[in-house]
């Protein structure tokens, strides 16, 4: 180790950490505003989400504070055992999880419950970084394009074994991560195709479907010019097509379970259910619809308060904002977020290696997912899947998984501008 | 490496969130229905039942008021999970498995919620609330909420009161204000139903939040979206509770009704239809069951006989009438005499009772002489051979009476009797040219007449005031309330005739057993044929003769002559009200304790004793101590009509 450490938050980047505890704070007011009522005592009492939550913050801290203070040139060596380590217990967590609302995604340690999967992002970011860092690989390799995704996808679907297929969801954010890093953006528009195509698929009957697509092809040979090229590519472009309309058809039947699917389908406006599997999202929407501009004050939301919203301290902790805040209060949280992701996106252009900008980018991306998967659900344009508003919901995998993420890319950003100097 | 690829994810970021605030902007400022639906989801109006009014009688007494119970609340979910309902159910002293059989009960309920408060057990009294308090002291989970149902302090008055009930589904409908809810209580007959809407008030709401799960969170906006709720109407009413209260205590065992009118206002004084029931059983939980017992009872203690029993033939009562229309048509005069020797012998034969003759208008009433008043019929409707004109005529003289018309007295379910119309004869005799004496039982108030009791009293009314009367009514004239004045269109000197000639009915005619010291009273008995057993006993009476301040009306069923029932409770009710004590202890003991319900066919002794006061009372012995003077020979052989002489319909 060369050189004499200096003190790594003397060069902490501050407009994060202002950024990241203000978020933590508003999802702590918020929380508290959630499950208000004039009996509960004050927000530190441990049998309220607001004093638990108070009670994570410190302890993320603590874990922010510890990580910080280690050697920033540690983390990416740690990647590859934290990594395989965290496959273990993925595995474990399908055999030994703790059953909650349907998914086998927790492990229980004593009086705290955590989520594994939560922590896997992290691992799976720092291996990720370690892989595409390490010298001679090059993403126009299809070798590397198909370890890297089995790097990605090896978590996600031991997720998915323990029926946690939200947060599987989140490991397609790490396509931005390969684009940065000079995968073809065809990838990103084939991956948007193929979300176009999934819709269309269950939206409109498998006939209709083939019928369009075979019209649609026998058109583009007749009007072309070179007749043969034109047949081979569109008896491909038909075969592809099959295959995807009947592949999706088939995995909606018979992958999903029944709640994913209604929740697809209740999105897609093809079934309508207020009472039923529509009430999360109804409610939901009844919740920030009615803030309007200015939102009805702090501890007057009505529609969370007195748990109309369900999950309303974690997955749904965005209509207390909506409700509370209004347009305004919501907007501002947007703006927040935006600045946060831009602010860390800067921090991996500015990163001297590449391990640092693959990583910043990984984080970056993963906040990115999370944020568009919560706030369009609770906002009803997308299907509702539980994932934690990162910062802002209530619980303690989350909150310490997002701080230690933030931890270790600060701290690589304050040792390497240290060192740079 | 491309250069775009460092912006790619940033547009991506620009674009979702600006597709965020835009969908914000539109569900937040654009689209304000999620601003009612969450108004609808989180905040319930409750209604607040008002206090209903009470009732008061002409002296200021309360007779109808709310009296609190206690229906003992609980809500599920606060109930720990091994609760001992066994112990609970000792402690509180009912059916071991009570509490399993009322959980069960609950859930079945449309809306049941664990999480909101349940009645456990419904409408205790003050009494057994007391019982159920110590052992309630150990389960806090339980409490007691008071409410308020209606309590009679006389117990008296049931058939004028009436009484509330859940409001059905027919109701609901037919509610065009929609002030009701389902479950709301309303006046189902009597005043109850009568004055509803003075006496329920109106009802408050208050808008309070709740959460998903139906427990209450506080008021919305602290209140000031609330309105109070406003008290029924206090309504006095003219009766006079305590002379209705020993009124039904002189019709115990009996079938009949009694009415008694302040002839200078129309305001009834007392109303009873016998046999009544005590109002206080029907509040409470016992309720359905006693209204079960009731509806079920063979002499139909729920039927309101006074407006409602309009098959009464009014009997002799209604010579009176005949007479004054013969003197004010001029067919007769005070001084015009007929024979009578047994009775009427024309084209039919009317029996009499034994008694001097020839009868001229005061002994006809004094004696109640059949004969004169077939004689006065005849020549009523025959005059002229215009027997389809006069009869016309006749006809809307006794209507003028208020008789074969609704009185119009303040109390729902009157009928209007049966005064039957000339088309009515055409219709029965088909063709046939009836005349007078084809329906000569009219004349002395028998064959198809009905007169309710309600319209005999107010025709003792418009005796009394010599010419008119009031609407009768129970609720006092108020500017709600007005009360018409009712011309007979008799002239006030036949009256004066009329009423000497009642007064020695008493002196020395048929009523002299209702004869008090002291008093100058006028009466009129009869004793009325019908087709379901022994004669009623009627007797119409008003006292005293100058300023009449009572006028009333008895009718006592199958109970012999007017004379022997009728007269003496009326002359009874009569002291009471103007002396306020009894003078002939002797004769108030007979009819107090005289029975008739073995007269009384469906009748069952529910426990038949080997001796029972006055069972034999359908003839009065009076006794020596009896201050009746015995100057009445008249009652004992006297029968107004044979049977087998006129046809009866």
């Amino acid at each position: 180790m060369a050189g004499k450490q200096e003190n790594p938050f003397k060069y902490i980047d501050r407009p994060t950490l202002i950024l990241m505890l203000a978020l933590v704070l508003i999802g702590w007011v918020a929380i508290h505003a959630a499950v208000y009522s004039p009996q509960m005592g004050g927000p530190f009492n441990w049998e309220h989400a607001a004093g638990r939550q108070a009670v994570w913050i410190l302890t993320s801290v603590f874990l922010f504070v510890v990580l910080f203070s280690m050697d920033y040139r540690l983390f990416e060596g740690m990647a590859s055992i934290s990594y395989i380590l965290m496959l273990g217990i993925l595995v474990a967590t399908i055999f030994l999880g703790k059953e909650v609302n349907g998914a086998k995604a927790w492990i229980q340690i004593g009086p705290v419950g955590l989520q594994p999967g939560e922590f896997a992002k992290l691992a799976t970011c720092l291996m990720v970084a370690s892989y595409l860092s390490s010298y001679d690989v090059r993403l126009e390799n299809q070798t590397t394009q198909l370890i890297s995704a089995f790097i990605i996808l090896v978590p996600a679907f031991l997720i998915i074994l323990s029926r946690d297929t939200g947060s599987a969801l989140v490991y397609a954010s790490f396509i931005f991560v390969l684009q940065r890093e000079g995968l073809s953006i065809i990838y990103l528009v084939l991956g948007l195709a193929t979300i176009a195509a999934i819709v269309l698929s269950i939206l409109i009957p498998a006939p209709y479907l083939y019928g369009s697509v075979g019209v649609f092809m026998l058109f583009y040979v007749l009007f072309s010019r070179r007749k043969k090229q034109a047949t081979i590519t569109a008896i491909t472009w038909t075969g592809a097509s099959t295959a995807i309309i009947y592949g999706v058809q088939y995995a909606f039947e018979n992958i999903l379970q029944e709640h994913q699917k209604t929740r697809i389908l209740l999105l897609l406006g093809k079934i309508e259910d207020p009472s039923g599997a529509g009430y999360n999202v109804n409610q939901s929407l009844i919740a920030i619809g009615s803030g309007g501009f200015l939102g009805k004050g702090w501890l007057n939301g009505t529609q969370t308060k007195f748990d109309y919203v369900p999950e309303q301290t974690t997955d749904f902790i965005f209509c207390t904002i909506g409700e509370e805040w209004g347009f305004v209060g919501s907007t501002v949280l947007i703006i927040l977020f935006g600045l946060l992701l831009f602010r860390i996106i800067h921090i991996g252009e500015r990163m001297p290696t590449k391990f640092g900008r693959i990583y910043a980018y990984g984080v970056a991306s993963i906040i990115f997912f999370h944020v568009l998967i919560n706030l369009g659900m609770t906002m009803g344009i997308l299907p509702v899947i539980g994932i934690p508003l990162p910062f802002i919901s209530y619980g303690g995998s989350s909150l310490w998984a997002f701080s230690i993420l933030m931890a270790i890319l600060l701290r690589m950003d304050a040792g390497m501008r240290s060192t740079m100097r | 490496m491309n250069s775009y690829n460092r912006v790619v994810l940033m547009v991506f970021i620009i674009t979702v969130f600006t597709v965020f605030v835009g969908r914000l902007f539109y569900i937040q400022v654009i689209d304000s229905s999620y601003i009612e639906a969450a108004r609808n989801n989180a905040i319930k109006k409750l209604i607040i039942r008002p206090a209903r009014g009470s009732l008061i009688d002409r002296k200021g007494k309360l007779m109808v008021i709310n009296r609190p119970f206690f229906d003992i609340k609980f809500v599920p979910k606060n109930l720990p999970l091994e609760f001992d309902s066994l112990t609970f159910c000792r402690l509180m002293d009912l059916e071991p498995d009570y509490f399993t059989k009322r959980m069960a009960e609950l859930r079945k309920q449309v809306g049941y919620s664990a999480y909101r408060p349940q009645i456990f057990i419904s409408q205790l009294s003050v009494e057994e609330y007391a019982k159920v308090q110590e052992g309630l002291y150990h389960f806090p989970q339980f409490y007691a909420e008071k409410t308020y149902t209606r309590n009679y302090p006389y117990g008296s008055g049931g058939q004028i009161f009436g009484y509330l009930g859940e409001i059905n589904q027919d109701q609901l409908d037919k509610d065009a204000s929609q002030y009701y809810n389902p479950g709301d209580y309303v006046g189902i007959t009597g005043i109850e139903k009568e004055y509803e809407e003075r006496l329920r008030g109106v009802k408050g709401i208050s808008y309070q939040y709740f959460d998903v799960k139906g427990r209450p969170q506080g008021r919305y906006k602290d209140g000031a979206e609330d309105v109070a709720a406003k008290a029924g109407e206090n309504l006095q009413t003219s009766l006079d509770i305590e002379l209705q209260t020993y009124a039904e205590k002189l019709m115990t065992n009996k079938i009949g009704s009694v009415v008694a009118i302040d002839p200078s206002t129309g305001e009834v004084l007392c109303f009873v239809s016998a046999p009544t029931f005590d109002p206080n059983k029907l509040v409470g939980r016992n309720r359905g069951k006693t209204f079960a017992a009731l509806a079920k009872d063979p002499l139909k203690p729920l039927f309101n006989r006074p407006i409602k029993g309009a098959s009464y033939p009014p009997g002799s009562t209604f010579k009176a009438i005949n007479g004054l229309i013969g003197l004010q048509q001029g067919v007769i005069d005070v001084h015009t005499t007929f024979g009578c020797y047994g009775g009427y012998n024309g084209a039919i034969h009317v029996g009499c009772h034994a008694h001097r003759s020839p009868v001229d208008f005061e002994f006809s009433i004094q004696t109640s002489c059949n004969a004169y008043y077939c004689n006065v019929f005849l020549r009523l409707i025959d005059r002229n051979n215009q027997v389809d004109r006069n009869y016309k005529d006749w006809y809307a003289a006794v209507q003028r009476f208020g008789i074969g018309k609704k009185t119009g007295i303040d109390l729902p379910g009157e009928v209007k009797g049966n005064l039957p119309t000339a088309e009515f004869y055409d219709k029965v005799n088909k063709g046939w040219r009836w005349r007078g004496a084809t329906i000569l039982s009219l004349a002395i108030g028998q064959g198809e007449l009905g007169v309710s009791p309600i319209q005999m009293a107010n025709y003792a009314c418009a005796i009394a005031n010599r010419g008119y009367y009031f609407t009768p009514h129970i609720i006092r004239k108020s500017p709600k309330n007005k009360v018409e004045k009712h011309q007979t269109g008799i002239q006030q000197e036949y009256f004066n005739y009329l009423v000497d000639a009642m007064e020695k009915v008493i002196e020395g005619g048929t009523g002299t057993i209702a004869k008090i010291p002291g008093v100058s009273m006028c009466g009129k008995t009869g004793t009325a044929e019908n087709p379901h057993g022994e004669d009623h006993s009627i007797f119409i009476a008003f006292a005293p003769k100058d300023n009449p301040k009572i006028a009333i009306a008895t009718y006592v069923e199958n109970a012999g002559f007017g004379a022997t029932w009728a007269a003496p409770i009326s002359s009874l009710l009569i002291e009471k009200y103007l002396h306020d004590s009894i003078s002939r202890p002797a004769l108030e003991k007979r009819m107090l304790e005289g029975s008739l319900l073995h007269k009384y066919p469906g009748y069952i002794n529910p426990n038949p004793p080997a001796t029972k006061p006055g069972e034999k009372g359908d003839q009065p012995k009076p006794t020596t101590n009896d201050t009746i003077k015995p100057q009445a020979v008249w009652p004992v052989n006297r029968k107004t009509l044979s049977s087998t002489s006129i046809a009866q319909r």
